[in-house]
């Protein structure tokens, strides 16, 4: 599958990627508890002028303002009937914006987790998973999105949910999960294991990697971790601008733009090809990037001592890629599982 | 599983090796076998309060520490709250009758906008298992459920849960509107969730946040124990 965003990479050394949108809305006046997504019809313009600023802050790609547009989490909101309008709106804005663009931008159309858990473990079916995702993926394509991106995912059923509704509603897709327990997802999924599971979806996707998570040191870990596991698939590096912290009423990200810039070009040393920000990131931040990409000769990737140096330590001793994570000793008798 | 697979005969185990091999089908999630070993320890005589906090409460404590030291995730912990939660339904009933010790009383909910509930799900379940009250007020809750509740509950402790950081700044909101109402210093505050961080938990006036599950339990237990023993003091 040919698509604008295959077509960038296949021409480009790295790509970058946009940074925050709830922490640039709430900057705008969202309030604490309300959905982002209804923004795209009440609020249109100011969608546009988050947009516009990644674009004038040199990203090559911005995500839709449609994080929580799965009919699940809308539901919150008593618009789950508004899936289609929303996701839509989300993407047509964006598609608008990049159009204007004096140079070639890509629209990629968020999907966030539906919150819930799948089963066997929780009450999600694959089924409905898959019907709110293809439901999502059809209106971000309508709006005019190049491809939908999966985001902050945690579940490997749930990736791969997302993963077939785009395949139904026919755009090509990328994914990320949010790597932000002790060095994997909360389910207990290791970059090494997402590395893997990408080859096994039908269609892979164009690039895939980790998004959010706790601060950017874990986050270029993880994107060691895909590089070793052997990956020759196209790596997403989108962390956090640091760390939340509560100010005035406001929530600040502690994370500054040298920071960034540091960390932006220790992922594409890494091995991650598409590189942003992601909770926090503000334009200051993009800008920073850019610059520090454009700037800064490609070099080796760095060691975890390296990544500690420049960027601060990790959350935890191990990701779970090295067998060195630790292990519980057992008192009882072991019995096999049942 | 490539051990010896011996099949163990729960009821041919003494007490001290059945309690361990308890620990250890908690921790594989096995709610069948800690349904027999229940009434197993029950037959022989056990109390219900004994059995919950010396064989499930134990077992579960296990499970809380290796969670929080990355040795299991989420779906483990389910597992291990599933079974549980299996012999918690045979000893609620008898706990009731016989009027065992409650360690106090929480009512928790995941803030308004955020339905995640994956966290707080599993602080009401190891909360249980710790022989705590819970009263979940669930997902998405305005600050006027979390008032209501804390009325008509009566807990010591409110919990309060937010997975995003789009509303993480809604638990000070309902901190705040204690405050205006003066009841804030009634109860103790306990925040959690992904995004959120020990400062974050100060500057919004909670008492405490909770990185996990098992530290939301040691937390509430020593604020608990602060409060009566200020309240003893102050008699």
């Amino acid at each position: 599958m040919t698509n604008a965003l295959s077509e960038m990479l296949q021409t480009r050394d790295w790509l970058m990627a946009d940074g925050a949108t709830g922490t640039i809305l709430f900057n705008m006046g969202l309030q604490s508890g309300d959905s982002p997504e209804l923004w795209n019809v009440d609020q249109p313009d100011r969608i546009a002028t988050l947009y516009q600023g990644a674009v004038d802050a040199g990203s090559d790609l911005f995500l839709t303002n449609s994080f929580g547009g799965t009919s699940a989490r809308l539901k919150l909101h008593d618009a789950q009937d508004r899936v289609r309008e929303l996701n839509r709106a989300a993407a047509e804005i964006g598609r608008e914006v990049a159009d204007k663009a004096d140079r070639k931008v890509i629209v990629a159309g968020s999907m966030g987790p539906t919150g819930e858990i799948m089963a066997p473990m929780g009450t999600l079916t694959h089924e409905s998973a898959v019907a709110m995702f293809h439901e999502q993926a059809e209106a971000l394509k309508d709006g005019g999105a190049d491809v939908v991106w999966v985001e902050t995912i945690s579940a490997p059923e749930e990736y791969a949910a997302a993963a077939e509704g785009a395949r139904l509603a026919g755009i090509a897709w990328c994914g990320t999960m949010s790597f932000d327990t002790a060095g994997r997802t909360m389910m207990g999924f290791t970059s090494a294991d997402l590395a893997a599971l990408v080859e096994q979806i039908d269609p892979a996707p164009i690039a895939y990697g980790a998004n959010c998570g706790v601060g950017a040191s874990d986050l270029l870990r993880t994107v060691l971790g895909f590089r070793a596991a052997g990956s020759e698939r196209p790596i997403i590096a989108k962390g956090n601008a640091g760390i939340p912290k509560y100010h005035d009423g406001h929530i600040h990200y502690d994370g500054t733009p040298e920071l960034m810039a540091r960390y932006a070009v220790m992922a594409r040393d890494a091995g991650a090809k598409i590189i942003g920000g992601c909770c926090g990131t503000t334009p200051e931040h993009l800008r920073a990037m850019r610059a520090a990409l454009e700037e800064t000769p490609r070099g080796d990737a760095p060691t975890l001592e390296q990544i500690t140096e420049e960027l601060g330590g990790f959350s935890s001793g191990s990701d779970g890629t090295d067998g060195e994570g630790p292990k519980r000793s057992r008192g009882g008798r072991r019995r096999s599982r049942a | 599983m490539s051990e010896e697979e011996d099949d163990i005969i729960l009821s041919e185990l003494d007490d001290e090796e059945l309690v361990q091999q308890m620990f250890d089908d908690l921790y594989d999630g096995l709610k069948e076998e800690i349904e027999e070993a229940v009434h197993i320890l029950l037959d022989r005589g056990w109390e219900p309060y004994d059995i919950l906090t010396k064989a499930l409460v134990g077992g579960m404590t296990i499970v809380g520490n290796d969670f929080r030291d990355g040795i299991l995730f989420v779906p483990e912990v389910l597992m291990a709250a599933g079974a549980m939660k299996g012999g918690m339904a045979i000893l609620k009933p008898l706990l009731a009758e016989t009027g065992a010790p409650r360690i106090g009383k929480m009512v928790i909910g995941t803030v308004k906008g955020d339905i995640h509930d994956i966290g707080k799900n599993l602080v009401s379940m190891m909360m249980e298992g710790a022989g705590f009250e819970v009263v979940d007020l669930g997902i998405n809750n305005p600050v006027e459920a979390y008032l209501e509740a804390l009325e008509s509950e009566g807990p010591d402790i409110l919990g309060m849960s937010a997975l995003l950081t789009t509303t993480m700044p809604y638990m000070k909101v309902v901190i705040d509107t204690m405050t205006e109402k003066g009841i804030r210093d009634d109860y103790i505050v306990l925040v959690g969730g992904a995004p959120l961080n020990e400062e974050f938990g100060r500057a919004i006036g909670a008492d405490a946040y909770c990185r996990d599950a098992a530290v939301a339990v040691e937390t509430a237990k020593e604020f608990v124990l602060r409060k009566h023993n200020q309240m003893a003091a102050g008699a």
